[in-house]
C-alpha cells in the first residue's frame, strides 16, 4: 500500500490515480480499470506528493479549508505540529479510525512530505458567520487571561510545534478543547490537558467563537 | 483536595502580584487570577511579561537520521572521543544496562521501550515494550525489568532472555497520581533492594497535596510504600554514591522568577524519611520564594550539595566506577543537563562532572560534553548518562533520539 515501498522504482510508468489520462481507446480501458482500482487502493502507486495529498483534501478541503463539520482545515497549520499529529496518528497514540487507516504503513519520509506539503496551503479564511462584537470581546478578553497568545502567538497563526488556531472552524475547535478538558484527547505533551482542566465550558464556547473568526 | 490548593495557590500569586502593581490594577488582576489559575507551567509568571515568546520545548516524534546527527557540533574533553552508539531511538530518554549487555532506553512522550542489542559488532534496536503511558522510568535488577509509567509502576522479568518475544508488563503498584505535569517518573533500585520514585510537583509552584513533591520507596513486589523524603519540585535523575550508599538526586528548581534565580539542585538524602527539600517553601537553599515562602526560612530545610544553574534541567545523573577513564574520574558522577527553556539566553545543554570530596560534599564542576546549544538554539538535548562495562559512557539524546558514545582516545591523553 505503501508508495515508497521498496520496488517501486521498478513499476512500469502508468497514470496514477489523481491523473487518470486516457486519449486512445487501450487508454480509456486503461483508465477505467485504473480508476476500479484507485477506488480500492487509492495509493497503489507512486505519485506526487500533490496526488496522494488529494485524499486528505477532500475531507480537509482543497485549499486547506475544510467545509466538513468537525474536519479542521489544514491550511498554513505548522509543519511541526502536523508532523507530530501525523505520527500519533501512525502510532496510534492518537485514535481516530479514519485517520488510523489512512496513514497506516506511512515511512517517517512520508509523514515528513505530507507535513511540509500541508503547511504550505493558504491559510484558511475566518468564518463569514455573523459576528456578536460583545462575544469577541469576551473572547478577546479569555484568550489573554488564559495566554493562548503566549504560545499559539498574539495572531495565533502558531509556530513550531504549536499549532496556528486562528479561522480554524469553530466546531473543531470546541470538540478538540472539549476533548482536552475531558483528557479524551492527551495530547504530545500534556500543556493543553492541563491547560483547559479548569476552564469552564461557557469560556471554551467563547474562545472557539473568537479563534474561529481569526484571520 | 485539588481545589483546596489550587485556591490557596491563586490567592497567594494575586497577593503578591497585588503587592508589586498599583491597587487599582491589583484588584483587576485580583478578579483574572481568581477566575481561573494560569497552566500549571505557567503559575507563577509575572504579569509584566505575559507576552513572553518562553515556553516548552516539545521534542521531534522523529528521530534524526544517522548522518543527520549533531556530532560535529559535539565537544567532548580533551582526550575524550564521541561517537554515536545508536540512532533511532525515538525520544531517548533513561539509559539502563542489562546484565547480558543490552541497554535499555526509555521515552517520555512516546508509548514505547527500546532495547539495543550488540551482536556481531552490528547493533540493533528493537521495541520491547509498547502502548505505555509516558514510561519515562526505568530500572533494572537481578534481570527483571521495572517500568515506571505517569501513574503506575510494572516490571517485566527474565527481559534479556525474551527480547524478541516479551510478555506484557506486569503491574506492580497502580493508582498513583495521575496528573500530566512533572507526572512523568525517575525509577532506581537501591541498595536495599527497593525501587526508588518521585511524585513532582503538579505545577511550576503551588502548594503540593499529600501525595505529592515526595520521593517514594516500595519492595520489588509493590509491597511498603513509604515517603524517602520531601518538598522536591521534580527529580529526573538519581543515583547512589557508591562508598557512601547515600541516594543523590537532581531537582529542577520553579519557573517564572527571574533569568538567573533560583537554580537546579543537586541533592542528597541523609536522614532517609525526614529529609525535606524546601519546595515550595524555599529554593536553591538559601532563597524564600516570593509567593509561598513567607513565614519560612531555609534554614528548616535540607541544604543542597551543589546549585547546578537556573533552568538548565539538569536530569540524569550516574557515578563513574570503572577505570576506563583513569584514575582521576574515579566515583566522579556525570550529570547531563537537559537545556533550558524558561531563559532568553538558554543555559545547559551539556554534560558536566561533578567532583565530591570524601565525606559526599561538593568539590567541583566542570564541563565534559557541550555544543547541544548553538546559536541559542537546541541541535540536541542530553537526556541520562550511562557507564557501560567497558569504560565508556553513553548519552542519551531525546531530541534527535539517539545515544551517543564517549571513549578515551588515548593517544591523545598520552601527548598531553
Amino acid at each position: 500500500m505503501n508508495a515508497s515501498a521498496p520496488g517501486d522504482a521498478e513499476l512500469p510508468r502508468i497514470p496514477t490515480c489523481g491523473r487518470v489520462n486516457a486519449t486512445k481507446a487501450t487508454g480509456r480501458r486503461l483508465g477505467v480499470v485504473l480508476m476500479l482500482l484507485c477506488a480500492l487502493m487509492p495509493r497503489a502507486w507512486p505519485a506526487s506528493i500533490e496526488e496522494r495529498i488529494a485524499p486528505c483534501l477532500a475531507c480537509h478541503g482543497e485549499r486547506g479549508q475544510s467545509t466538513n463539520p468537525e474536519v479542521p482545515s489544514l491550511g498554513a497549520q505548522t509543519s511541526a505540529y502536523i508532523l507530530i499529529q501525523l505520527f500519533l496518528f501512525r502510532e496510534k497514540m492518537r485514535r481516530l479510525d479514519i485517520m488510523n487507516d489512512a496513514i497506516k504503513g506511512f515511512t517517517d519520509d512520508d509523514l515528513r512530505a505530507f507535513a511540509d506539503t500541508i503547511a504550505k496551503l493558504p491559510p484558511p479564511p475566518p468564518t463569514g458567520d455573523p459576528t456578536d462584537p460583545a462575544r469577541m470581546e469576551r473572547g478577546r478578553a479569555l484568550v489573554r487571561q488564559y495566554r493562548c497568545n503566549v504560545c499559539h502567538n498574539g495572531d495565533l497563526a502558531g509556530r513550531d510545534s504549536v499549532p496556528r488556531i486562528a479561522g480554524q472552524r469553530e466546531d473543531f475547535l470546541l470538540k478538540t478543547m472539549r476533548e482536552y478538558k475531558a483528557s479524551i484527547r492527551a495530547g504530545y505533551e500534556a500543556s493543553m490537558a492541563e491547560v483547559l482542566q479548569p476552564v469552564p465550558d461557557a469560556d471554551i464556547l467563547d474562545l472557539a467563537y473568537f479563534v474561529a473568526r481569526q484571520p | 483536595m485539588y481545589k483546596a490548593r489550587i485556591s490557596v495557590s491563586k490567592l497567594a500569586v494575586s497577593i503578591s502580584l497585588g503587592g508589586l502593581l498599583a491597587a487599582t490594577l491589583a484588584s483587576k488582576l485580583f478578579a483574572q487570577q481568581a477566575a481561573e489559575p494560569p497552566p500549571p507551567w505557567k503559575q507563577g509568571q509575572p504579569a509584566a511579561i505575559a507576552d513572553s515568546k518562553l515556553a516548552p520545548i516539545a521534542p521531534p516524534p522523529l528521530p534524526t537520521a544517522p548522518d543527520k546527527l549533531p556530532l560535529d557540533k559535539l565537544k567532548v574533553k580533551t582526550g575524550f572521543k564521541i561517537e554515536v552508539y545508536a540512532a533511532g531511538v525515538p525520544n531517548a530518554r533513561t539509559l539502563r544496562l542489562g546484565d547480558k549487555g543490552t541497554v535499555f532506553v526509555s521515552s517520555r512522550v512516546q508509548d514505547k521501550i527500546h532495547a539495543i542489542v550488540t551482536k556481531d559488532g552490528k547493533r540493533e534496536v528493537k521495541v520491547i515494550a509498547s502502548g505505555l503511558y509516558r514510561p519515562n522510568g526505568i530500572a533494572l535488577h537481578k534481570g527483571t525489568l521495572y517500568i515506571a509509567e505517569l501513574y503506575q509502576i510494572s516490571k517485566i522479568e527474565k527481559i534479556e532472555d525474551n527480547l524478541d518475544n516479551p510478555p506484557k508488563p506486569t503491574v506492580i503498584l497502580g493508582d498513583l497520581p495521575k496528573d500530566e505535569p512533572h507526572g512523568w517518573k525517575y525509577l532506581s533500585v537501591g541498595p536495599d533492594e527497593k525501587l526508588y520514585f518521585q511524585v513532582g510537583a503538579p505545577c511550576n509552584i503551588c502548594i503540593p497535596s499529600e501525595r505529592h513533591a515526595k520521593i517514594y520507596r516500595v519492595g520489588l513486589d509493590g509491597k511498603g510504600l513509604e515517603v524517602y523524603a520531601y518538598g522536591i519540585r521534580q527529580i529526573v535523575g538519581m543515583d547512589w554514591h557508591p562508598t557512601l550508599k547515600q541516594l543523590y538526586f537532581s531537582e529542577n528548581a520553579r519557573d517564572w522568577l527571574s533569568e538567573d534565580v533560583p537554580e537546579d539542585k543537586l541533592n542528597r538524602v541523609t536522614k532517609p524519611g525526614k529529609d525535606n527539600f524546601g519546595y515550595p517553601y524555599c529554593h536553591q537553599g538559601n532563597f524564600a520564594d516570593p509567593e509561598f515562602g513567607w513565614g519560612h526560612s531555609c534554614s528548616e530545610f535540607s541544604k543542597p550539595v551543589a546549585l547546578l544553574g537556573p533552568h538548565a534541567a539538569a536530569l540524569g545523573l550516574k557515578f563513574y566506577t570503572g577505570n576506563g577513564f583513569g584514575n582521576q574520574y574515579r566515583n566522579v558522577m556525570f550529570l547531563a543537563r537537559h537545556g533550558s527553556w524558561n531563559r532568553t539566553v538558554k543555559i545547559g545543554g551539556d554534560v558536566v562532572v561533578i567532583k565530591l570530596n570524601g565525606d559526599g560534599t561538593f568539590r567541583s564542576m566542570e564541563p565534559f560534553i557541550t555544543g547541544f546549544i548553538q546559536n541559542n538554539n537546541y541541535v540536541g538535548r542530553p537526556v541520562d548518562v550511562l557507564p557501560m562495562t567497558d569504560g565508556s559512557l553513553l548519552v542519551s539524546d531525546d531530541f534527535n533520539g539517539a545515544v551517543y558514545r564517549v571513549s578515551r582516545t588515548g593517544g591523545r591523553v598520552a601527548g598531553k
